[in-house]
């Protein structure tokens, strides 16, 4: 049977679509399409209706339809190092103009399909059926698909037209790049970029900027040695704030439009608001679903959190999970045994990997610290500096631990598993102090997992069921006690 | 009437098993020097229940641990951690143990045992400098056998740095050593602090506390446990039974097991 998804799911699953669809729409218009990091003030884009894209909601998307490999080969064939970030480096061959693609047969216009793809074919009773000639599982037709190339979009614009072979091929070969929206979506015009969420942002953004052509408007956030963020801070993000204002007026040829963005900061303001009623539904215990889903909502939280539409979609999800509450029921898909916060970034490529001995030991995710990273609320302009200013890694470790001590308490978590992110080494580097203090201050058992967030190349099943396992035996020992 | 328990540990270069009486007894232990994805597992079993002359029928519980404890399809009841096993292990050859630093094939862990339970852990990243396989590769560069390593390094009259931590580079800085004709013990001896270094600071993530034991097959190696000995500033044992520790310890879950199901 289908897995029931609720009406809040089905909202929020909408507003990113419409979010990707709008922006396609638009550059077929002839309209300014911006990509812009996470965590820029989209209240500010939203003033002068951009229509702006997500290159780390786009990256995660890449990575878990697995083409995160293939894209992260294609930059460091452009040169970048595979040191740095997962996201970028998709990011960067995305903006480059390279292409995850369908393989196919020039003369024929036919996909070649990938004998090793698809799942197993199954007869009428549910069984695999075996071919009596390779001894292995049969392949159910219906589930393979064509092998992935790497194409590049600017090779095939430049295609000739004179015939009319040449306009099939070159209309096959377009409609070829892999349908799904992560791979179709419009190249910038401009970029927005805040370095409060990580400090490659910048030169990501300014390659992106140079590669393409485009205007860059940033907005620098220090990394926070203090909990509170001091007024000189506030002053110089505001200044920034005026500067990008005063770029975006330039490139729109619009007066900046003070009633716009007022009505993006109340639908963020509300965006936020729900968001955390969201997480804080896995305070109950069982929670009423699964915390993991909290990483796919990240996607509305990141792409939408100006529009009145994902206010209304969390407030819709909230009502659902009420509603399991009262009925007792929740959308884990098995029964709940432990509780831990994952820390970090989930390896998108490997997604069911990670789940497998989550679900087999009765894991379920109830914190993770995007749950206060994202719900900030604030009511001018001052307050939305100091509220971007703080970010999972441009605060210090002393608000870090707090942050997530504060979720782990209220949600009350039997343990922690943390992904070493090969990608994002300032979300990392400090993860072994923080893991020393959760052990510390909660008394509950932490493992680490090496992994990445988009390069499988990054990660080992085996080591993480390990892991996974140890973490699950010693929060069983510390029950015990 | 007795309880007899196996404790299986496949790991990624030997497999390793235990018979217990009663929890308390060792009956028979067995080692193949090959592990998962081998005979290895079936040739330990098969030698475990020869030198017991005992049958699979005849144990009451078969517990499986290590790298490839999924891959004994029928031949264990039950499959845990080798990071629990490693710590009940520890614990029956040493009851007041607090740590455990295990350097298997390719693993490293840190275990910290609170009343005879592992309370936490830290493991190696995906980089199999300072494991077994580390000194394996060493080992057939310098053209020696790895079970000699400890004493040769005993020999060194020189100090040598090792300093890359990756494995392919340290092999070869160890051919540029080899080629300027340094002496192969003191290029042993260095092998040995380089481990000795990288697995010292997965100790220090944990806090290391009296007394601390040294388990997995690496423990064989005194040259190792020396150089860890110098950097921790905190006395290590260890016992001939170190490489039979996981098995051990899974043997003991085995027995604890065994007792529930007759409940």
């Amino acid at each position: 049977m289908a897995k029931q998804v609720s009406p809040g799911v089905l909202a929020l699953r909408k507003v990113v679509d419409d979010v990707y669809a709008d922006a396609r729409e638009a550059k077929k218009q002839g309209k300014l399409v911006g990509w812009s990091s996470s965590k820029f003030p989209c209240e500010l884009a939203e003033a002068f209706d951009l229509n702006v894209m997500y290159p780390e909601n786009q990256a995660a998307g890449i990575a878990a339809q697995r083409d995160g490999e293939i894209m992260c080969q294609a930059a460091e064939d452009l040169g970048f190092d595979n040191d740095i970030c997962g996201y970028a480096r998709i990011s960067l061959a995305y903006a480059a103009g390279k292409r995850a693609s369908r393989k196919f047969d020039p003369e024929t216009l036919e996909f070649i399909i990938d004998p090793k793809s698809g799942k197993p074919l199954k007869d009428e009773n549910g069984n695999v059926v075996i071919d009596p000639e390779t001894g292995k599982p049969k392949k159910d037709p219906k589930t393979q698909v064509p092998y992935t190339v790497l194409d590049d979009i600017h090779e095939i614009e430049a295609l000739p037209e004179t015939t009319e072979k040449e306009i099939a091929y070159k209309n096959f070969r377009r409609e070829a790049i892999k349908p799904y929206k992560q791979m179709r979506i419009p190249q910038p015009d401009f970029v927005l970029c805040c370095n409060n969420i990580c400090n490659c942002m910048t030169k990501w953004y300014e390659n992106i900027a140079r590669m393409c052509n485009i205007p860059l408007i940033m907005v620098d956030i220090p990394y926070n040695n203090t909990i509170e963020v001091s007024d000189s801070a506030v002053k110089y993000v505001r200044a920034q704030f005026d500067a990008a204002i005063h770029q975006l007026e330039e490139l729109t040829g619009k007066k900046f439009d003070e009633e716009k963005f007022e009505l993006a900061c109340k639908h963020a303001n509300r965006t936020a608001q729900n968001w955390l009623k969201v997480c804080d539904y896995l305070q109950y215990k069982p929670a009423p679903m699964s915390g993991f889903d909290l990483f796919n909502h990240m996607a509305d939280v990141v792409t939408a959190r100006g529009k009145e539409a994902a206010a209304d979609a969390f407030d819709l999800l909230a009502h659902d999970l009420e509603q399991n509450i009262k009925e007792g029921t929740s959308t884990l898909p098995f029964p709940e045994k432990y509780r831990v916060m994952f820390e970090g970034i989930p390896c998108w490529p490997k997604l069911p990997n990670l789940f497998k001995p989550l679900k087999e030991n009765g894991v379920n995710v109830t914190a993770v610290v995007y749950a206060p990273a994202f719900g900030f609320v604030y009511n001018n302009m001052d307050e939305m500096a100091r509220a971007y200013y703080k970010a999972p890694n441009s605060v210090c470790i002393e608000q870090g631990v707090a942050w997530r001590e504060g979720i782990c308490r209220d949600n009350k978590v039997d343990g922690v598993l943390v992904h070493y992110n090969r990608s994002c080494k300032p979300w990392s580097g400090y993860m072994a102090e923080m893991q020393r203090r959760f052990t510390k201050d909660l008394g509950v058992p932490c493992a680490g997992f090496d992994g990445d967030q988009a390069d499988p190349r990054n990660f080992n099943e085996a080591q993480y069921t390990t892991r996974v396992q140890g973490l699950v035996e010693a929060m069983d020992a510390n029950k015990k006690d | 009437m007795s309880i007899y328990t196996m404790g299986i540990d496949v790991g990624s270069t030997a497999s390793k098993c235990v018979i217990m009486k009663d929890g308390k007894d060792i009956v028979a232990k067995s080692l193949v020097a090959v592990g998962t994805g081998t005979s290895g597992p079936a040739r330990a079993i098969a030698e475990v229940l020869e030198n017991a002359k005992m049958s699979r029928e005849q144990m009451d519980f078969v517990l499986a641990t290590g790298y490839g404890r999924n891959s004994l399809d029928g031949l264990a009841d039950m499959q845990m951690s080798e990071l629990s096993c490693h710590a009940k292990g520890a614990t029956y050859l040493f009851p007041d143990v607090r740590t455990v630093i295990d350097i298997g094939g390719q693993d490293v862990k840190v275990i910290e045992i609170e009343n005879g339970m592992m309370k936490n852990f830290v493991m190696n990243d995906k980089c199999a400098a300072g494991t077994g396989r580390f000194l394996d590769v060493m080992a057939r560069v310098l053209e020696v056998r790895v079970e000699d390593l400890g004493d040769l390094g005993d020999k060194s009259t020189k100090e040598i740095g090792i300093s890359s931590t990756c494995t392919v580079f340290a092999e070869s800085e160890v051919i540029s050593q080899l080629a300027v004709g340094t002496d192969k013990c003191d290029i042993i001896a260095g092998i040995h602090r380089s481990v000795a270094g990288r697995v010292s600071g997965l100790c220090n993530r944990v806090g290391v506390r009296d007394r601390v034991v040294m388990t997995g097959g690496v423990a064989q190696n005194h040259g190792i446990v020396k150089a860890l000995v110098d950097q921790l500033q905190h006395e290590i044992f260890t016992s001939p039974l170190t490489q039979y520790n996981g098995a051990l310890g899974a043997s003991l879950f085995a027995y604890q097991k065994a007792l529930k199901k007759q409940q």
